[in-house]
């Protein structure tokens, strides 16, 4: 496991040029993020909480820990992997797949995508079409730790952590404790 | 991942991970009600069976299908001189012609999908090709042994029956070889390879001296359409020396698995009611045949772009 | 005819035990003189700058696949590749279509030869009629015709007949012919596709033991011994064979025996991979038969280099590996393939490869006027090659009609830059004269 605050999984030859949030921040846009949910849905009655693969799913249990402490219940929580449902097979290397769990039913649920940064938005059309083929929620709504700008198709978060602008050459690397090791967000200089 | 699966030889250890692990994934995708995900949607797979099988081309049917692929089937019947009917490089042509991204191959003359590989550009599978290999098989087999043990290093398996012939049994030594395990050849002497002692596995024809010690029990069908000379003198006699009947399976260890590649002779090289116990694997194997064949479709046509790096991580969020 | 003056060559003439510097003056079909520093007033001078003279090559075993196959091979395309690949003479062999077991067929495939007027095309004719094994051939009408067969032989197959063979043997005796086997045992071999072993076991393919030929040729070798006909064993592949012929020449038997140079340089590894220009009956054998017949070829229990050529068109060797018939070219890579591989290698010295190329498949064959001795009245069939060119082996070259070479890509040593027949140049700087490919 990685050394906590130690940055991880850094290609060699890219710099961090900023640290935009630390731990704190990181815990205190999820405590926000788990207030707007309850509000905006009055509650937490059928809301779902689905997080995608890789980083997404961490943060969504999270989400879900933090809505327990607010409601005193936990709401359902899933994880989706959209590997099969991308735009880019064949054009780039797909990387390791990742389980489903999903081991209850969508239809007629409010479902919450969670994801760590919110980027062309591709990412996300695929989850909501890995989504309705599991059937048919009332409502899909987004949360994202990071929106960093740039969007190829027309999507737009619900929830966001933390907007920042970037250039789209650069990197932003969310990294969590449960998979590397300490909780920040970094953008690393782009590849010349 | 490769272009072409024509052997096992192809594989190191850690890509048959990865299949592996990918057909976890395409296995689960079977278990939902919509089972189908759009990965290989608009790609075009091409049946071409020179052999009747209507097991191994419906899996890769439905593997295929499993990924929103089309499916196409060419059924052609193998030359038996050169004069005779399409030649092979015509119907390669043709099919080259018609610009499918995949064939999967059965063909009764070993080497067959090599050939095929050099003058077509799609990917080519080699779903058994005269007595060589079946490496689709192997993989399928590979992964009932790990659904039951997790791991392969160590694990003992017997291959029983008519390995001469078998391309299975071929697939499989190799297979099991790279992941660890020890192999060990069970039958009468007629049915072992020329030079078998250059294959690395035991070799015996005591099945009651070595079924004790085996994890796995892998049965051969005994193949009477291939052999043209008689090599054991009666059906009987094999089932009474190498059939697994109740009597050896009480030899076996409590977690010892028995398989088969299908179709069984009941009576002959395993009796009726053997087939049907817990501990025959025999339909997991085919439905796990769809999971991992599915998962080598999505992983060799899902990968066009020749590259070794590793992707980026989440970087299209 | 013009007077040709070859200068300061290196004269390798096994029949007169000569290695040395020399000049060979060709003259009227003949060799005029042969010593050092040699002048003419009106001979063209063709300056060899230390390259090898010696002997034209002779192969006692090529298919011409004429008449029949005319599509992979013609006498005239044979010859023109065996005049490229620095051959006087060549035995062509009867698995024609119609076979050649009668006189009409041989003298017309002899006058072809005469025809082209590249080298000096010597029919084998059938032992059996058809090559069917059943009935004797027209043995002595083939020896007494114009053709004068001296040879005889159903390669392709052998006689699997031994009360027929011994018939077969005391007739071609009686005509003082030699009696030539592709020794095989056909119940053994049945079927098989390449050597019997751990490569046919993994590849899936039937394999041929080596005792297929060598039950037949211990068989064989004992009706020689009965009959006391003059015996050639066809293009020897394993170990056991190489014994079983030095122990027979031990015990005074009138037998001579051939190897080829992918028998003496490839095994059945090259199989891997069903590449079919590999697929060769008999087929590419073990590492240690490949050791035994180097043996065998250094201590002269093997007479003879033979090619083997057998062209094959590209429909019927590009298909499957159990369709595709056996065989590979040889008359333009020879040379090269036992320069590099065998020479090279220190198995053979350069005078004992001519000498096996040139003297003994002569001796073999009982021909005159070719092996030498390069001497003043002796006929002109030479050859003159460099040893040092390096050179890579391109389908799209050969002179043959067939391109089934398993050496395609390979990178070779040595070069034929001339060859002279009956005192005509039929290949000068490794270019055939004008004319010679119809």
């Amino acid at each position: 496991m990685a050394v906590p605050g130690s940055p991880q999984r850094i290609p060699s030859g890219e710099r961090v040029k900023a640290r935009v949030l630390e731990s704190e921040d990181m815990s205190r846009a999820l405590r926000r993020i788990a207030h707007e949910i309850l509000e905006h849905n009055k509650g937490i009655a059928d809301v779902i909480l689905i997080g995608i693969h890789t980083r997404g799913v961490p943060l969504a249990e999270r989400l879900g820990r933090e809505i327990e402490e607010i409601e005193g219940q936990m709401p359902q929580v899933g994880a989706i992997d959209v590997s099969f449902y991308r735009d880019d097979i064949g054009i780039r290397r797909p990387k390791e797949i990742a389980p489903t769990e999903l081991p209850f039913d969508v239809s007629g649920k409010t479902v919450v995508l969670v994801d760590d940064v919110l980027f062309t938005g591709r990412t996300i059309r695929a989850a909501i079409d890995a989504l309705v083929d599991f059937g048919r929620p009332d409502t899909i709504q987004l949360a994202v730790l990071m929106d960093r700008g740039h969007r190829e198709i027309p999507i737009r978060a619900d929830y966001v952590g933390k907007n920042i602008p970037t250039s789209a050459n650069e990197q932003v690397r969310v990294h969590l404790a449960e998979i590397d090791g300490s909780d920040e967000v970094v953008i690393l200089e782009g590849q010349a | 991942m490769i272009k072409h699966l024509l052997s096992i030889d192809q594989l190191v250890p850690d890509q048959i991970d990865l299949i592996m692990r990918t057909a976890d994934s395409l296995r689960e995708v079977g278990t939902r009600t919509i089972k189908k995900v759009p990965a290989l949607r608009g790609r075009t797979v091409c049946n071409l069976f020179f052999e009747p099988s209507t097991r191994t081309r419906i899996s890769f049917e439905l593997a295929a299908k499993r990924l929103s692929a089309d499916v196409v089937t060419f059924t052609a019947d193998a030359r038996t001189s050169v004069s005779k009917g399409e030649s092979f490089r015509d119907t390669a042509q043709t099919l080259q012609a018609m610009g499918v991204d995949a064939i999967v191959i059965r063909h009764s003359s070993s080497g067959a999908p090599v050939l095929l590989s050099k003058w077509v550009d799609a990917s080519v599978i080699n779903a058994g090709d005269g007595l060589h290999e079946h490496p689709t098989q192997a993989l399928l087999d590979l992964y009932s042994i790990r659904e039951r043990f997790g791991s392969f290093e160590g694990l003992r398996v017997g291959i029983v029956g008519d390995v001469v012939h078998s391309r299975v049994a071929r697939s499989n030594v190799k297979a099991l070889a790279k992941m660890g395990a020890i192999v060990t050849l069970v039958g009468p002497p007629t049915l072992m390879p020329p030079a078998v002692e250059t294959w690395g596995v035991e070799v015996t024809t005591d099945l009651d001296e070595v079924l004790p010690k085996l994890d796995v029990a892998y049965l051969l069908r005994v193949q009477t359409e291939r052999m043209n000379e008689k090599l054991f003198p009666t059906a009987r006699e094999y089932a009474a020396l190498w059939g697994l009947d109740r009597r050896r399976v009480a030899m076996m260890k409590p977690e010892g698995l028995i398989m088969h590649p299908g179709p069984m002779n009941r009576g002959v090289e395993i009796a009726s009611e053997v087939a049907d116990l817990e501990r025959s694997i025999i339909t997991n194997q085919v439905t796990n045949g769809i999971s991992v064949r599915s998962a080598l479709l999505y992983l060799m046509l899902g990968d066009t772009t020749g590259s070794d790096e590793d992707p980026e991580e989440d970087i299209d969020g | 005819m013009d007077r040709v003056l070859f200068k300061a060559a290196r004269l390798i003439d096994p029949a007169s035990h000569t290695d040395e510097t020399a000049d060979v003056l060709v003259f009227d079909g003949l060799v005029q003189d042969v010593g050092k520093k040699l002048t003419s007033s009106d001979a063209e001078i063709i300056d060899c700058d230390g390259a090898v003279i010696a002997p034209g090559f002779v192969d006692p075993h090529v298919h011409l696949r004429e008449p029949g196959r005319e599509d992979e091979e013609t006498v005239a395309s044979g010859s023109a590749a065996a005049a490229r690949g620095g051959f006087t003479a060549i035995c062509a062999m009867p698995n024609t279509d119609p076979v050649c077991d009668n006189a009409t067929v041989a003298e017309k495939i002899a006058s072809q030869g005469r025809a082209s007027g590249l080298v000096e095309v010597l029919p084998a004719g059938a032992i059996t009629k058809g090559l069917l094994g059943e009935e004797l051939a027209s043995i002595g009408e083939m020896t007494m015709s114009s053709a004068r067969v001296r040879l005889f032989t159903d390669d392709g197959r052998g006689v699997q007949d031994s009360r027929l063979l011994r018939s077969a043997m005391e007739y071609i005796k009686g005509f003082d012919a030699v009696c030539a086997e592709h020794c095989e045992e056909e119940t053994l071999s049945h079927a098989g596709q390449m050597n019997e072993g751990e490569f046919s076991s993994m590849l899936g393919l039937k394999g041929i033991p080596s005792e297929a030929e060598e039950i037949a040729l211990a068989r064989d070798l004992a009706l020689a011994h009965l009959t006391g006909v003059k015996f050639h064993a066809l293009h020897v592949s394993t170990a056991g064979a190489v014994e079983l012929i030095r122990a027979a020449k031990a015990r005074g038997l009138r037998v001579t025996a051939e190897v080829t140079p992918h028998h003496l340089v490839l095994t059945d590894a090259e199989l891997v991979g069903y590449d079919t220009n590999y697929k060769v009956n008999p087929p590419l054998r073990s590492g240690a038969d490949v050791e035994a017949l180097r043996v065998g070829l250094a201590d002269g229990t093997i007479d003879a280099i033979a090619t083997d050529h057998a062209p094959h068109s590209s429909e019927e060797k590009e298909t499957e590996f159990e369709l595709a018939p056996p065989g590979m070219l040889g008359l333009e890579t020879s040379l090269a393939v036992v320069l590099t591989e065998i020479v090279g290698a220190g198995v053979i010295t350069l005078p004992e490869m001519v000498e096996r190329m040139s003297t003994g498949p002569s001796r073999v064959l009982g021909l005159g006027g070719h092996g030498g001795p390069v001497t003043p009245g002796g006929s002109a069939n030479l050859v003159v090659f460099d040893t040092q060119g390096q050179w890579t082996v391109d389908p799209s070259r050969f002179v043959s009609l067939s391109a089934n070479s398993p050496w395609i890509g390979r990178k070779l040593k040595g070069t034929v830059l001339h060859t002279v027949f009956q005192g005509r140049l039929t290949l000068r700087d490794g270019e055939l004269l004008e004319g010679a490919l119809v």
